[in-house]
């Protein structure tokens, strides 16, 4: 499993709320570093490769947790 | 060398001023701005109340002529005083439970990440309202003003 080096929990919010949380969590990260995302919502699945895309980051890895989305994106050197 | 990639560009026309119809230019608008897209909002007509300062706090869903209202309420009775009222709370209330934004945080969401404002300026001469009585505003363009801005967009809605 990768390594986070910040945690983003979106649990209970609604589109668009993760995606609008998510960057500006990446924004305070360092390049290189990666960003774990949880998220209860169901159309994060499909929102979240597509706007980690859209930026430039790297989804690392992803899977599901205790019912709980789980995203590992990673902030370009 | 790698060539920096141009950003994305989308420029939404807001025609519509009620409270349903100002969530998804509203939603579509700060999502793009955080997928690292060039955003623009052009709020004509009804739809310059979502960024009018006297209005935009009281938007409003009408359950007459609404058959899409999740409760549905036949006509006759959508035509009595307070079931606008009635049909705007429950659908805030749905929103809230839903955790899902309010008008007013999706606005200065969207303000944050940089998407760009425009009034109509015929609406506003022709309703009389005045820069003053918006929220701040790149601009109040005409059409051909925005239709030069949306000319190389690459989604180009209208809601």
């Amino acid at each position: 499993m990768v390594e986070a080096d910040e945690v983003l929990d979106t649990s209970g919010l609604s589109c668009p709320m993760p995606v609008l949380k998510a960057k500006k969590a990446m924004e305070k990260l360092s390049p290189g570093k990666v960003l774990k995302i949880i998220a209860t919502d169901r159309g994060s699945v499909g929102d979240i490769p597509a706007w980690a895309k859209n930026n430039g980051y790297e989804l690392v890895d992803r899977g599901e947790e205790n019912g709980k989305f789980i995203f590992y994106v990673k902030k370009p050197e | 060398m790698a060539e920096e990639k141009k950003k994305k560009k989308m420029c939404i026309i807001v025609s519509k001023g009620t409270l349903d119809a100002a969530y998804p230019p509203l939603i579509l608008a700060s999502t793009a701005a955080s997928m690292d897209w060039e955003v623009h909002l052009f709020f004509t007509f009804y739809g310059l109340d979502i960024i009018n300062k006297k209005k935009n706090k009281s938007l409003k869903v009408a359950p007459i002529a609404n058959p899409a209202m999740p409760m549905p309420v036949p006509n006759i009775i959508g035509m009595l005083p307070g079931m606008t009222a009635m049909a705007t709370m429950m659908m805030k209330r749905m929103m809230k439970k839903g955790n899902v934004p309010s008008i007013e945080e999706l606005i200065n969401m969207c303000r944050e990440m940089g998407v760009r404002f425009y009034g109509c300026q015929m609406t506003m001469d022709v309703m009389g309202i005045s820069e003053e009585d918006l929220i701040p505003v790149d601009a109040c363009l005409g059409a051909a003003g925005y239709l030069d801005i949306a000319s190389d967009a690459d989604v180009n809605l209208f809601i």
